[in-house]
């Protein structure tokens, strides 16, 4: 591991290297901040600049975007009671109130420290979790791939669509359906093209990505009337007070981080869960853990109601990657962008990994550090200023993101047939929005959509066409068992509800 | 009756969903694999039931959390000009090149947001696109077609 941590390091400390999570973390920052646009649409934005990058390079850009993207949205939150992203939705229950006192600047400085430490504490358990995982998984055969991936596809519809499981699940279909348009890995049979040479080698992930994300978050904006800088007009006249955190607010932090950091990581590590979950169940452990005179400052700007959620995502983040990188199958919405990517790389990741391309593997785990230290001695100092960005009219900014949008994916193909199917994408995208219908199960399910074919082909294959494969071997029982349970799960709360 | 959006969206993805099953059966696969335990359409006509499965569970089973938008709220103009500047966008991009369709892209999308700061406008598209070209092109080497640049010599 010693040496893997050396190449790791030796990788993700080149001048280039640095650089790269110094401008991800800053850009991602800064879109993660505008309410609307989250982590998935600022890592889509930075695909097509990866292009011209080596893979450890490309991954470590969007690392620290993922990182700054939080960060972004736990400051938006804090300030305006916009949370960028649902993850920092919990952080607004205390921050916001902290900043109405005139304690914004205490306020992001806890956020940031509970996020350093948060992450810092979770790419250890990360470091240590990763290459013992990798060795499990291992044993791990097609049929238990399969199970997993179904796993994986019913618990992020089951955790990331409040409530409404069906929706979600549609919305996994759809997703499949769209990874199944092209060629035929095994046989290459064309396979829904409709005759159109455009769509023989399938849907570029990047497209999908950029429709249901980058534009259609755009579109949105523009349809809702929202205004993402209506509120920056307030940050502009508002004092930001002191960064410092005195020696008791200390003390309260010390408490609650390393409570939250493992909670966070578990958290993250389950397919489909991912940092809201996370923070709210860290904000809510943590109104139990303390006394009742702290209980009573809940929701007033209490320090430890601020920075439990804050570390819990951000552990989160760092305990999505484990399913990510010893089995290849995302656990997140982001985590499937950042496999999406990878794929584009040439690189499969999962347990083979680990062996074969170790300067990746650590240079990721490594670069989290590095990501963290950025946020923390660049960020935070700056964030005043970067806070201005949120002052950019949306007349600039929505034709920005579409104008980043085209650019992939012309980047891509060079030709215009690719930029109809994206807006034609991005517009259906925008109309489920709209209606509830969430976009991270499709991206999920579009992503595996041809591993998990490849599965189940060789498990039928193996099997003689009998689906006793789903119930041979142990673990693909109990990884059944596990999805028949939440399924059960939101039958039950279905019926709970209505009675 | 009044049909609920979410309802109405689900029973087209119902219809979706049949189509894609009459097309996954209609696959054209090798005759020596029609009769495999794992072919070309299978993963597809799986997909293909499983979706018309849970759209019609969707149609038939009562609503508990409705979806309520309101489209007075909506701002249905904005929309669709800019899907229509950007398939006029998508349309030009190969004719007159990159360069000069995405900085009138931009031009155009600002002003029918309702934009007026004419200096502005200009700066955020044209220079601001010779930028972004130079640093794709110049810098990251990135190759970006535009015949129209071409010809007048100023890319390789």
């Amino acid at each position: 591991m010693i040496e893997g941590i050396l190449i790791g390091l030796s990788t993700a400390l080149s001048l280039t290297n640095i650089l790269m999570v110094m401008v991800g973390c800053f850009a991602g920052t800064i879109i993660g901040m505008l309410p609307g646009l989250g982590p998935m649409t600022a890592i889509a934005l930075m695909i097509p600049i990866t292009y011209g990058f080596d893979p450890s390079t490309g991954l470590i850009l969007m690392a620290g975007v993922y990182y700054g993207a939080v960060f972004g949205g736990s400051t938006s939150s804090i300030l305006l009671n916009a949370p960028g992203i649902p993850g920092t939705v919990a952080t607004a229950f205390d921050g916001y109130p902290m900043a109405q006192q005139g304690k914004a600047g205490k306020a992001l400085a806890i956020a940031a420290y509970s996020s350093f430490a948060g992450g810092t504490i979770s790419a250890i358990f990360l470091l240590v979790a990763a290459p013992s995982l990798s060795k499990v998984s291992l044993a791990f055969r097609s049929p238990d791939y399969f199970a997993l991936m179904i796993l994986g596809l019913t618990a992020i519809s089951a955790f990331s669509s409040k409530g409404q499981f069906l929706k979600a699940m549609m919305m996994v279909v759809l997703g499949l359906m769209l990874a199944t348009v092209g060629q035929d890995s095994l046989s290459d049979i064309t396979r829904f093209t409709f005759n159109n040479m455009n769509l023989t080698d399938g849907i570029s992930f990047v497209l999908i990505v950029m429709a249901t994300f980058a534009m259609s978050e755009a579109l949105t904006i523009i349809f809702r009337g929202k205004d993402p800088n209506r509120a920056a007009k307030q940050i502009s006249l508002t004092e930001l007070g002191s960064i410092k955190v005195n020696k008791e607010e200390t003390i309260k932090m010390a408490k609650t981080i390393p409570r939250s950091s493992i909670l966070g990581f578990l958290i993250g590590v389950l397919p489909g869960a991912g940092a809201t979950i996370a923070s709210f169940l860290a904000y809510g452990m943590e109104r139990n853990y303390v006394n009742e005179e702290e209980k009573q400052k809940f929701g007033k700007g209490s320090v430890h109601g601020l920075s439990a959620p804050e570390t819990a995502n951000n552990a989160a983040c760092s305990g999505s990657f484990v399913p990510l990188l010893t089995l290849g199958i995302p656990g997140s919405g982001t985590t499937a962008v950042m496999l999406g990517a990878l794929l584009g790389f040439g690189i499969q990741p999962g347990p083979r990994l680990y062996q074969t391309n170790p300067e990746i593997f650590w240079s990721v785990i490594m670069s989290m550090y590095i990501g963290m230290v950025v946020l923390l001695i660049l960020n935070l100092p700056l964030i005043p200023y970067i806070a201005r960005i949120l002052a950019v009219p949306r007349n600039y900014l929505i034709p920005l993101i579409l104008f980043f949008s085209v650019t992939g994916i012309y980047l891509m193909s060079f030709n215009n047939f690719d930029i109809f199917l994206m807006i034609g994408i991005a517009v259906v995208a925008t109309f489920l929005r709209l209606y509830d219908f969430p976009m991270p199960p499709l991206i999920l399910a579009f992503v595996l959509g041809g591993l998990m074919e490849e599965t189940l082909r060789r498990s039928l294959l193996i099997s003689d066409g009998s689906p006793n494969f789903l119930w041979d071997r142990p673990i693909t029982l109990i990884i059944l068992l596990i999805t028949i349970t939440i399924v059960g799960w939101q039958i039950f709360s279905t019926f709970r509800k209505k009675s | 009756m009044r049909i609920s959006p979410t309802k109405f969206i689900s029973l087209l993805f119902l219809v979706l969903s049949v189509f894609y099953l009459y097309t996954a059966y209609n696959i054209q696969v090798f005759a020596f694999d029609e009769n495999a335990p794992f072919n070309a359409k299978t993963f597809p006509i799986y997909l293909g039931w499983v979706g018309i499965i849970l759209s019609s569970l969707k149609i038939i089973l009562p609503e508990k959390v409705t979806t309520e938008v309101n489209h007075k709220h909506l701002d249905y103009k904005s929309i669709i000009y800019l899907i229509i500047i950007s398939l006029i966008y998508a349309a030009l991009i190969l004719k007159i090149g990159y360069f000069i369709s995405t900085s009138l892209f931009l031009f155009a999308s600002y002003y029918f947001l309702g934009e007026r700061r004419w200096g502005l406008m200009f700066i955020l598209s044209f220079p601001f696109v010779a930028a972004f070209m130079y640093l794709l092109h110049g810098l990251l080497n990135i190759y970006l077609r535009d015949p129209f640049l071409k010809y007048i010599g100023v890319m390789g």
